[in-house]
């Protein structure tokens, strides 16, 4: 299960914070600076998995994020998920939001939250993870935020369905990375 | 590809931002804030009704204020009203606010459940996910109430959309985890099972996580799931990667289903049927045969995804454990991980490789990797990855690398990361243990583990290395020179001052033989050491003194002279004071004989598991030492200690939860302080109170008579690290003509007559609710049938209580050979110490409507759940009465109060937070709710009622420390009424996980 998720800037502003367990305001806020204290000492080429902080449950959970340009992706988890299919979820959940936001950067974070909200929302759900389908995490969410406009009202699946009909490349395949405009080094390796 | 409707953004919410990023400093950050949020609380308070945009607007400012880190406590209500509003966007950002901001508040919940009620039966597929989000997200006790056997009907109704069914999946399974008893499956069972064949990926991932938690609690029921996820997972390995088109993922189709559907195979055994079997190790293989293929890509991603599910069927491999093939070229694979340029893939291949290593088949294989590893824990940049290393190490080791190994871990320790090393310290110190061959390297070890890292190396540690030197009578020459040699360095660490006085006092004859270690260079070079050390230090090399004092009677004056001189004999500590007073006149009194009898070598010590891998355990948490590592252990310790002539029988079961130091339960005096799990620092820190004087002589000559005759008594190491307190020698005995023996332990009769020979009764069955009267509150009647009535008065301060029982007949007849007994049932015997002081003789004969008294002296010695018995016993007639009753003795009576403010509580909260030591119950009220009643019974449970403290003024905290002879237990208590649904939920936090439990067991009942 996925316990937390934070987004936070390279100075520790959080972005976006996301809990899936209860706890307190002041805690969340003090899970929020451990976790930047731990994860932003870090060199860029080391593990992206480390042990949890004491505050969020100590040794049995791990903290599993990538680095993007000034944002850190924090996903807090137990020992149900696995480590790799963790990372490709958060580069998933950042591949969605660029092709939402149209090359998303920390400013598209910032005045949209309630729409990364909603993106998330369609990927994780009670800490399960809902959907994995780039297309289809997109069409829900288009779908839903102007559920009487033309094309988009149709079902989601015909939606993805037409989109991917006849073309030989997936789009996805479009490297973001190359775009690089406001996703620099969208990997972090 | 359109962006998410930039469109319609809200221009107030822009400008708010904008306003706060320009902000030059926290305070003018604050002070907008501050502005902001008094506009929005006027707004929501003015009389014009609010339209829905502006709603919205502002609750989507609370939730940026939120992010921030204000605390946000208005505007629930407005974002309630959100919800029933028929535009999408409001609807949405009020869920939004709720599924962020709202815990079980009762007032609201009731509204918002409405609101989803609302949006389930609307048959808008977008309404009913936003509703089913939001049950998922909250989980509340209420919500499963109220939608327990809703969600399973839409989840498998036939006309649900699949966006639909993918979050009820997951609605279902959050229900699940908060409620297991509100969620039946039943009847769903086969057609949730049958999800996994879906057409639609999206539901099949998002109900294969619902499976996976419901076959791990009902694994039989769901059993059906193997067979359909090994197809699944067959049709997903062998698709080409564009088959599955939007659920592949950078060539890679459907990673994340393909771990799930892995990760539920490892929930059951493999597969009987031959051909489930059959096609599972094919779909195994062909994983296991592409990660030798060239990548389809060059990304990241690619790697990463295939990886993923390969790793994942490694665990499922090693999880069977029952294919040699397969498990060999899975440690194969995690070879080539071990040397991966990937820092990821080194770090997962390593955790892998540690599961592996306890594989009969896989043991070999993993120890050809020894050098990589080693070379792991030396060279990686990154600490996660040489953690992982070095539990690897640990796990691979065994007695053909155990000197490598432990070599290596050693000199890895002098620079290790400060936050691994005490864990560190007690693997190294577990492997010497558990593999020593030649006990000299054992002992090396240990020296070496305290010279590296003295601080890191906890009492289990050099408490454990005592306890081998004492049992094994080849090795203690070799650790008195040692230890002598490592004395000699100029600055020493205090452990090994420690264990250095410890042997030398022991077994320093052995080399004295030697004039370069002669028993004055010996004395002196301890004595060089002493004015550095911490008390408890000190006062052990003041028993090693008198030791030697024994051991060599040419240094008695010398050590005399020490003793006697005022920084010893007037020293400000009661302890040392105590000890340089005693040892002087023990040895200027006691003639040899005596000297030689009192001061006689250790016995050895009973074989047991050793502590240190206990303390191991519990650091990693359960589970991470298998099970088969601490039989493992056992067998070794068993090997170790019954290996000397002296090794006590082996047919002595070893108490598992004793420890070095710690004192058995059945130890011969009932004062002994502590219990099974106590350490030694308690009898150091209440040495003053703990003896009294006289026992402590007693116990001290009775050991060296015993230990002969009687199977070893740990309590002697007490005896020599708490040195008794006597004063006056000869008063022993006097002392021992009127030693109070202890009562505890058998049944004590306060009647005169000979006890009847009829067994006492079994406890009423109605005893644990006469007992469950009586925990908050101390005086009244404990019972009362048409013969007899029985009064309790009782008052308790600290650890010690006296309790009054008042017998009362209620006839006009006598009741003849009236007798009472107390006894404490198995284990409370241990814990609460119960003597019998009588003021008067009760009489055996009660005459009609006569009353008699008995006073209790009671003491806690340390936490405890089972109440005394009280067993009654007298002729009526002719006919003889017989019951049993639960004596009122909770551990709550030995509460004291304790007062602190909101900031100290929650900060206690806090630490107190590992999951053993928090209790909750979640039960029906049972009596009234009156807030006077719940504030009465709070008091009466001993504890502190602190006001102003729960920011929700209808929940009562409380705090207290109990108070036992060995040690003080901190509880804070939580008590959360809903008068809605007449509930409370009642959480307990203690610094002991046995009295969480036990008090909110108790409570439980009380209201």
């Amino acid at each position: 299960m996925i316990k937390a998720i934070l987004i936070f800037n390279n100075h520790g502003k959080p972005r976006l914070i996301r809990f899936y367990q209860y706890f307190a305001e002041d805690m969340q806020q003090q899970i929020i600076r451990e976790t930047f204290h731990l994860v932003s000492k870090r060199d860029d080429n080391v593990c992206n998995f480390l042990e949890g902080g004491s505050l969020i449950g100590g040794s049995d959970y791990k903290l599993i994020y990538r680095h993007y340009a000034t944002l850190y992706f924090v996903f807090c988890v137990d020992s149900s998920e696995s480590e790799l299919g963790i990372l490709d979820l958060i580069q998933v959940f950042v591949e969605t939001l660029d092709k939402c936001f149209e090359n998303v950067c920390e400013l598209d974070l910032i005045f949209h939250m309630d729409k990364v909200h909603y993106i998330l929302q369609e990927v994780v759900m009670g800490g399960m993870v809902l959907e994995t389908n780039m297309n289809e995490i997109v069409a829900q969410v288009e779908n839903k935020i102007s559920p009487s406009g033309g094309l988009s009202a149709a079902p989601a699946r015909a939606v993805s369905a037409v989109k991917n009909m006849n073309l030989p490349e997936i789009p996805r395949n479009i490297n973001i990375g190359d775009i690089n405009i406001k996703v620099p080094s969208l990997s972090p390796f | 590809m359109p962006a998410v409707s930039k469109g319609d953004g809200m221009r107030g919410l822009a400008v708010f931002i904008s306003d706060i990023r320009n902000c030059k400093s926290k305070e003018a950050e604050i002070k907008r804030i501050n502005k902001e949020l008094a506009n929005i609380r006027s707004k929501f308070k003015g009389d014009k009704a609010l339209d829905g945009y502006s709603k919205k607007k502002y609750v989507c400012k609370l939730l940026f204020i939120f992010l921030l880190g204000h605390d946000i406590d208005f505007g629930h209500m407005e974002a309630v009203n959100l919800l029933s509003s028929n535009k999408y966007t409001e609807k949405q950002i009020g869920y939004l606010f709720i599924s962020v901001l709202v815990n079980s508040n009762s007032e609201l919940i009731r509204l918002i459940n409405n609101a989803i009620k609302n949006d389930l039966s609307s048959r808008n597929p977008t309404f009913m996910c936003l509703a089913l989000h939001c049950i998922a997200n909250v989980g509340s006790r209420e919500m499963a109430e109220a939608f327990a056997s809703e969600i399973p009907r839409i989840l498998v109704a036939g006309d649900t959309m699949d966006s639909v069914k993918q979050s009820a999946a997951l609605c279902l399974l959050r229900l699940y985890k908060t409620s297991p008893d509100l969620v039946l499956m039943g009847e769903w069972t086969s057609r949730v099972v049958h999800l996994l064949n879906d057409q639609h990926m999206g539901v099949v991932t998002a109900a294969i996580s619902l499976i996976t938690c419901l076959s791990m609690k009902n694994p039989d029921e769901f059993k059906t799931c193997v067979s359909l996820a090994v197809s699944r997972l067959s049709r997903i390995v062998s698709s080409a990667s564009t088959d599955l088109q939007d659920y592949t993922y950078y060539f890679v189709p459907a990673p994340w289903l393909s771990c799930k559907l892995l990760r539920l195979l490892q929930c059951y055994p493999p597969p009987e049927d031959g051909a489930v079997k059959g096609r599972l190790v094919e779909c195994l293989e062909t994983i296991l045969n592409k990660a030798q293929e060239p990548p389809k890509s060059k990304k990241v991603q690619h790697s990463n995804a295939k990886n993923a599910i390969l790793f994942e069927a490694i665990s499922l491999i090693i999880h069977y454990d029952s294919e040699p093939n397969l498990l060999v070229r899975a440690c194969n694979q995690l070879g080539q991980f071990l040397q991966h340029r990937e820092t990821n893939l080194r770090y997962l291949a390593l955790e892998s490789m540690c599961t592996l290593a306890s594989s009969e088949f896989s043991h070999e294989a993993v120890k050809t990797h020894i050098e990589t590893v080693i070379n792991a824990l030396k060279t990686e940049r990154d600490v996660s990855v040489r953690q992982r290393a070095a539990d690897l190490l640990y796990a691979m080791c065994d007695r053909s690398n155990a000197k490598q190994i432990v070599a290596e871990m050693l000199s890895y320790l002098e620079t290790a990361d400060y936050s691994i090393r005490e864990e560190m310290v007690l693997k190294v110190a577990i492997l010497a243990e558990k593999y020593a061959v030649d006990y000299s390297w054992y002992v090396d070890t240990i020296l070496n583990l305290i010279r590296i890292a003295g601080d890191y190396v906890s009492e289990e540690v050099w408490y454990r290395v005592i306890q081998i030197v004492i049992n094994r009578d080849d090795v203690q020459g070799y650790a008195a020179k040692t230890v002598f040699e490592a004395l000699q360095a100029p600055a020493c660490h205090e452990n090994m001052v420690k264990v250095g006085g410890y042997i030398l006092g022991e077994f320093g004859n052995l080399i004295a033989g030697d004039p370069r270690s002669s028993p004055l260079v010996q004395f002196n070079l301890l004595h060089s050491k002493f004015h550095l050390c911490s008390v408890p230090t000190r006062a052990l090399l003041l028993s090693a003194y008198i030791k030697f004092i024994n051991l060599f009677p040419e240094t008695k004056a010398t050590i005399q002279e020490v003793l006697r001189c005022d920084s010893q004999i007037r020293n400000s500590d009661v302890e040392l004071q105590q000890r340089a007073v005693e040892y002087l006149k023990l040895s200027s009194i006691a003639s040899t004989d005596v000297l030689a009898t009192v001061l006689e070598e250790m016995p050895p010590f009973p074989e047991r598991e050793s502590s240190i891998l206990a303390k191991l355990k519990k650091k990693k948490g359960p589970g991470a030492v298998s099970v088969t590592e601490l039989e493992d252990s056992k067998r070794e310790g068993g090997e170790l200690n019954g290996g000397g002539d002296r090794g006590s029988d082996t047919a002595s079961t070893p108490s598992p939860s004793a420890d070095l130091l710690g004192i058995r339960s059945a130890a011969p005096i009932g004062a002994a302080p502590a219990s099974a799990g106590s350490l030694l620092v308690d009898v150091f820190s209440e040495a003053g109170s703990a003896f009294s004087p006289f026992l402590s002589l007693f116990l001290l000559i009775s050991f060296h008579t015993m230990a002969k005759s009687l199977p070893p008594c740990p309590c002697i190491v007490c005896v020599w690290m708490a040195f008794p307190s006597f004063f006056f020698f000869f008063s022993f005995f006097v002392f021992t003509s009127m030693v109070p023996f202890p009562i505890c332990s058998h049944p004590l009769s306060c009647g005169l007559s000979a006890p009847p020979s009829e067994d006492p009764a079994p406890p009423l069955s109605e005893a644990d609710e006469l007992l469950n009267k009586f925990v908050c509150k101390n005086n009244g009647v404990l019972f009362e049938n048409q013969l007899l009535q029985i009064g309790i008065k009782s008052e308790y301060r600290q650890n010690l209580g006296r309790m009054y029982l008042f017998f009362g007949n209620k006839t006009s007849v006598q009741f003849a050979s009236f007798t009472t007994t107390v006894s404490c049932p198995g284990e409370l015997q241990s814990h609460i110490l119960l003597l019998n002081v009588q003021t008067k003789p009760v009489e055996p004969l009660v005459e009609g409507g006569a009353q008699i008294q008995q006073v209790l002296n009671i003491e806690c010695l340390t936490d405890f759940s089972e109440a005394p018995l009280l067993n009654i016993k007298f002729r009526y007639g002719g006919a003889l009465q017989n019951l049993t009753l639960k004596l009122p003795v909770t551990i709550n009576k030995f509460f004291q109060p304790t007062e602190m403010a909101s900031h100290d509580f929650f900060q206690r909260w806090k630490q107190l937070s590992q999951p053993q030591q928090e209790a909750q119950k979640i039960f029906k009220a049972n009596h009234s709710m009156d807030t006077e009643v719940l504030k009465a019974k709070l008091l009466g449970l001993g504890t502190a009622l602190l006001d102003n403290v729960d920011p929700n003024p209808e929940n009562y905290v409380c705090a207290g420390v109990i108070q036992t002879k060995s040690q003080q237990v901190g509880c804070l208590l939580r008590l959360e009424p809903n008068a809605q649904a007449q509930m409370y939920r009642l959480t307990l936090r203690c610094s002991k996980d046995s009295v969480s439990k036990r008090l909110c067991e108790l409570l439980a009942e009380q209201f």
